[in-house]
């Protein structure tokens, strides 16, 4: 590898900056919509969670899958259309870049993107007046960290990919269990326990739990493991691309 | 030194083997053509010599640097064309040529420096700003030809570079070729047309099934494999003809329904024809493409 792979994020920057209003809604307007109808509508009916009311309780939950999905949908869709449809990758294999160099742009720029969705959702909340302690900035970096254990994840999928077909399986039977479980909505602890032991090994679950205490102003119980398995997911994603994706590129 | 050179490369996919033990040898500033039908293994070559594929036995070296080991730093130096344009749809033609530059690590000003010329070569002065959709076919070859520019290359790889272009933009691409091979750059290029391989390379290689069955220049070749006069019949009748013809000229070939007489001296060939109407004949000095298809057939390839 070689710093060149910020040539290949630069890339992918400078066509998120062209087609920015359409990445921009489509990445914010979801969640945002998600957060403010059920966390007022659906949350006006309802007790305080873990003492706090529902809006504030789903507002980490909220930032925490949005970022999962921005990190997942741009590691997926948009890096199979360049990496298979568009060709994009062939182009830049012959400069002298190779392909752990691509993946890793590929990986860090779906995280950026990811924490752009993150901090913004994190701004409106703090609008909203729901995170008002100085604490909830340090939910910026695990946003970040989030959306790198989500794009390298998602980026295996895409290296793997013989179609489009293919992301169906993980975003069904992987991200929307996961999002259930993970204490987006009300507290995994509710669940039975084989499944919060399931929750508690997947990447989801553990920025939830750092992001909510900072949101409220309280230093994360766990937090070393937390950081842990994030990292962890990023580190094991990004290994595993390399592998599939050289596979797939210098047979 | 030469430009490129690869000593019994060989490459397999699965049990077969796509390249069987080629040597190459291309001299600095020549352009150097590789010529084969579909799946002669040429593309396959252009990517072990780029370091893109890992080869199973042989060794290259590509501007001095061993490849794969140094590929990278040789790559630098290179430029590539590939056979299917992979340009960034959601660029202008400048933005292309800016993000390209940049992974090759050159800072974006000196790229913007250079992008005038670059576009001025291509045919697209004025077009910069040009988003790649309103490109035509042509236009978008021309641009990959300059984005493979973009780093002042030693040597530029070229597969099929003409492949589906109008006669007016194949002549401007040749031009440019041999423009590049003026200055002093080295083309290596493969190619199906043989009369663009006969007016551009200074040497040319012919494969087929994974080795290389000829090589020399294209005068060269023609001398050694093929008589030097051609004429091709066809008419009702042909098949009768042709058996007379087998008595007047040292090599005659059916092919469907045309007969190709191959001879130093066609004389008695063309006066044979001479008081046949039914037969239609075309005298030609002999070419590549005969020699190609002496050498590799005349069988159909996928």
């Amino acid at each position: 590898m070689s710093l060149r792979w910020i040539a290949v994020w630069r890339r992918n920057v400078l066509v998120w900056r062209k087609l920015m209003a359409a990445a921009v809604l489509s990445n914010l307007a979801d969640p945002l919509i998600m957060l403010l109808g059920l966390g007022y509508g659906l949350g006006g009916l309802m007790p305080a969670i873990e003492g706090m009311s529902f809006i504030a309780f789903f507002a980490a939950g909220s930032l925490c899958s949005a970022t999962m999905f921005t990190a997942s949908f741009e590691s997926m869709f948009s890096g199979f259309s360049r990496m298979h449809g568009q060709k994009t990758w062939d182009a830049i294999l012959y400069a002298p870049l190779v392909i752990d160099d691509v993946v890793a742009g590929e990986i860090v720029w779906a995280a950026s993107k990811a924490w752009l969705t993150g901090s913004t959702i994190l701004a409106v909340v703090a609008v909203l007046g729901l995170a008002a302690s100085p604490l909830a900035l340090l939910a910026l970096p695990v946003a970040f960290l989030v959306g790198l254990a989500f794009s390298a994840v998602g980026l295996v999928m895409t290296v793997l990919a013989k179609g489009w077909d293919f992301f169906s399986f993980y975003m069904t039977l992987v991200m929307t269990p996961m999002m259930m479980i993970s204490g987006v909505f009300f507290p995994a602890e509710r669940l039975p326990a084989p499944l919060l032991a399931v929750a508690k090994v997947l990447p989801l679950y553990h920025g939830v739990e750092l992001v909510r205490p900072l949101m409220s102003g309280s230093w994360p119980g766990g937090a070393a493991l937390h950081l842990l398995v994030l990292l962890g997911y990023a580190a094991a994603g990004y290994g595993m691309a390399i592998v599939f994706a050289r596979r797939r590129f210098s047979a | 030194m030469s430009a490129l050179s690869a000593r019994s490369l060989r490459k397999s996919y699965g049990e077969l083997e796509v390249v069987s033990g080629i040597d190459l040898e291309v001299q600095n500033g020549e352009c150097f053509g590789l010529l084969g039908p579909n799946g002669a293994g040429k593309t396959t070559t252009l990517r072990l010599c780029l370091g893109l594929t890992r080869p199973d036995g042989g060794s290259i070296e590509l501007l001095g640097e061993p490849v794969p080991a140094r590929a990278r730093e040789a790559r630098a130096r290179v430029g590539v064309v590939p056979q299917f344009d992979n340009l960034d749809p959601d660029f202008t033609v400048t933005e292309n040529l800016v993000v390209y530059g940049r992974y090759f690590g050159i800072p974006t000003k000196s790229i913007q420096a250079r992008i005038p010329g670059l576009l001025e070569f291509a045919g697209l002065a004025g077009r910069g700003d040009a988003g790649l959709q309103t490109l035509s076919g042509g236009m978008k070859r021309r641009l990959t030809l300059a984005r493979a520019l973009v780093n002042d290359p030693q040597l530029v790889f070229m597969d099929e570079p003409t492949t589906g272009l109008d006669p007016q933009a194949r002549h401007l691409i040749w031009e440019r070729m041999r423009r590049l091979t003026g200055e002093g750059k080295t083309l290596v290029l493969t190619t199906h047309f043989m009369e663009e391989a006969e007016r551009l390379c200074h040497r040319l290689a012919i494969m087929d099934r994974g080795r290389i069955i000829a090589q020399g220049s294209p005068r060269a070749l023609i001398a050694e494999h093929i008589e030097p006069q051609v004429v091709e019949v066809h008419g009702s009748g042909y098949e009768i003809w042709a058996e007379r013809a087998r008595t007047l000229c040292p090599r005659v070939e059916r092919v469907g329904d045309t007969v190709f007489c191959y001879a130093g001296d066609v004389e008695p060939i063309l006066s044979s024809l001479s008081g046949d109407k039914d037969l239609a004949y075309l005298h030609r000095p002999a070419n590549l493409e005969d020699v190609f298809l002496k050498l590799t057939g005349r069988d159909l390839r996928d």
